[in-house]
């Protein structure tokens, strides 16, 4: 017990000169930043810009080349299991023959040991994820029999389901429906206030000033890191998306328009 | 009559054992893998046989194993460092080693009991004539017979697999849904990969003898890809893996007796006929659906008007 609280004092995620290649060709280059704990935090960038090669090198799933990332102050195998990761939703084998429950079940696979099977503690907790996310009704569908929104949902109540500290998750809102999106919302809300942190590969930039407390902007290497208020300028915009003039206009706009959003929500 | 019962109980095991290991080829989308290993263990017994100079389980087991496992490692690497594709990489490696063990063959003839066309079609009626002992301090006609040991060679490694299965349910079903999502949660997707290779080649040599290097690939594949057609869970796809390769088994058995053929050969016709009937049974219900839904459609326009 060195520090008096580590808890405070070490963030969930700090990532320093990450560097990443892929087929020779550099992908991301020295990448350094620190997020703070009980925050949404978006990573944000035009496309192939790295963002999610940046997690999944984060998350070990990719060889980093050069840097590090560590998760409360330690090495990712120390950690694992505080680490819930939410794929792409593209990335998953969708006619894979497993049901709903068994998928949300797997969150808890990591705590318990290769002959053991789920207790009903473990069966509960499951439960209750499901229950959070609105698919209870759904637990004995194959997965195929869901639509993008409900599949989404039950991919996050796998994450749930491993009562993780910090979740990284590869694009959560693309493709959902709109009650999905409210749904996902909302479960940010109650994580928050359990003090768990959530990082999301973000594309939308309408939305991304209203969701998130934080950005950070990466195209091939670090181009701002901090909260909306402070980074989501137009200068940030323009170096991260530089050169693309028509898109640069919509999201000058978008910008103001989010700004804008946030003095009404201040009324 | 016993002989009867003897092949009938070999192939029922070999088929049942193929098809628990096909189900998880099929899902990792690792079918030409089970299909290189089946070919490559060849040279595992071969070898096996040439260093000890023995043809007990555990040793021919523990060569086609290593080479099994050599087969899946080679592939790999020539894949990641030679820079060739997945599928090319896995083709270059397993028929080298099945060459090398089919020249192997052919220069120790003489001491190998194996020729060249039993281990391309294998021949389950010749089993009951392979018989084991025990007792009888090792000469093959004293001591107690105890069946043929083709038989006695796939029970064990069935068990080994469905010990394997059993035990390691959990596992092996993350791992085989998604490989990242395993790492993220510490499983050791590496270790699982080579136990399943480890099982395949287990599986496969001790297939040999009755259905061949080649047919042991449609009892891997082919029962386990009806499964998939209609499973909705890991487990529902196991039983019905198992279940189609016992009626291939069952229809395979007749069909060859009616026609005086070979028993391996009608098995795997029996397996590609079971799943063409499934997928047109499949295709049907789904038109039937179709059909139903336009009826009910033109009715709905009926009443508005």
């Amino acid at each position: 017990m060195k520090q008096t609280n580590p808890k405070k004092s070490t963030p969930p995620l700090s990532v320093s000169n990450l560097s990443m290649r892929y087929h020779h060709k550099p992908v991301l280059t020295d990448v350094s930043f620190e997020i703070p704990e009980g925050k949404t935090i978006a990573i944000v960038g035009p496309n192939g810009a790295g963002k999610s090669t940046l997690l999944k090198g984060i998350m070990g799933l990719e060889p980093i080349m050069d840097g590090e990332a560590r998760f409360f102050g330690e090495p990712l195998t120390h950690k694992r299991l505080a680490i819930a990761y939410v794929p792409q939703r593209e990335e998953i084998d969708w006619d894979f023959p497993i049901n709903v429950f068994d998928v949300v079940l797997m969150g808890r696979h990591g705590q318990l040991k290769l002959w053991q099977r789920p207790s009903k503690i473990d069966k509960e907790i499951a439960q209750h994820a499901l229950e959070d996310l609105g698919m209870w009704d759904y637990k004995d569908r194959q997965i195929s029999e869901l639509s993008g929104g409900q599949q989404q949902r039950v991919f996050l109540a796998r994450a749930l389901a491993q009562k993780a500290r910090l979740y990284l998750m590869d694009e959560p809102f693309a493709g959902v429906d709109v009650s999905t999106e409210k749904t996902i919302i909302e479960l940010f809300k109650t994580l928050k206030t359990q003090g768990k942190t959530i990082v999301c590969v973000h594309h939308d930039l309408n939305t991304v000033g209203e969701y998130f407390d934080w950005i950070i902007f990466i195209n091939a290497r670090l181009i701002a890191a901090g909260p909306v208020e402070q980074v989501l300028t137009k200068e940030n915009l323009n170096k991260t998306y530089g050169g693309r003039l028509s898109l640069l206009n919509d999201l000058t706009e978008t910008m103001y328009r989010t700004q804008l959003n946030k003095a009404h929500d201040g009324d | 009559m016993i002989n009867d019962i003897w092949i009938l109980a070999t192939a029922s095991l070999v088929a049942a054992a193929c098809a628990l290991v096909g189900v998880f080829l099929i899902l990792r989308r690792q079918a030409l893998m089970g299909d290189a290993i089946s070919h490559s263990v060849l040279l595992g017994i071969v070898l096996a046989y040439l260093i000890t100079d023995s043809r007990a389980l555990p040793i021919m087991l523990g060569g086609a194993v290593i080479i099994g496992l050599l087969t899946a490692w080679l592939s790999d690497t020539l894949n990641r460092v030679g820079k060739l594709q997945s599928d090319a990489s896995i083709g270059i490696v397993f028929t080298l080693f099945f060459a090398i063990g089919v020249i192997l063959i052919s220069l120790y003839a003489g001491q190998i009991d194996l020729d060249q066309e039993c281990v391309l079609y294998g021949e389950i009626a010749f089993i009951p004539f392979d018989t084991l002992h025990i007792g009888g301090g090792g000469n093959l006609n004293d001591g107690f017979e105890i069946g043929p040991r083709a038989f006695w060679a796939i029970a064990v490694v069935f068990i080994i697999v469905l010990i394997s299965i059993i035990v390691a349910f959990n596992r092996l079903q993350t791992v085989a849904f998604h490989p990242k999502l395993a790492l993220s949660l510490g499983i050791n997707i590496v270790f699982w990969h080579y136990f399943l290779m480890t099982l395949v080649s287990m599986t496969t040599v001790a297939s040999f003898d009755a259905v061949g290097a080649i047919l042991v690939v449609a009892l891997l594949v082919i029962p386990a890809s009806s499964a998939y057609l209609i499973a909705k869970s890991l487990k529902t796809m196991l039983w019905f893996a198992v279940g189609y390769s016992q009626a291939s088994v069952a229809i395979g058995y007749t069909l060859a007796y009616q026609l005086d053929s070979s028993i391996s050969a009608s098995i795997a016709v029996s397996a590609g006929v079971l799943l063409f009937l499934t997928i047109a049974i499949l295709q049907v219900q789904k038109w039937r659906q179709r059909h139903k839904k336009e009826i009910l459609n033109s009715h709905h326009k009926y009443n508005r008007l």
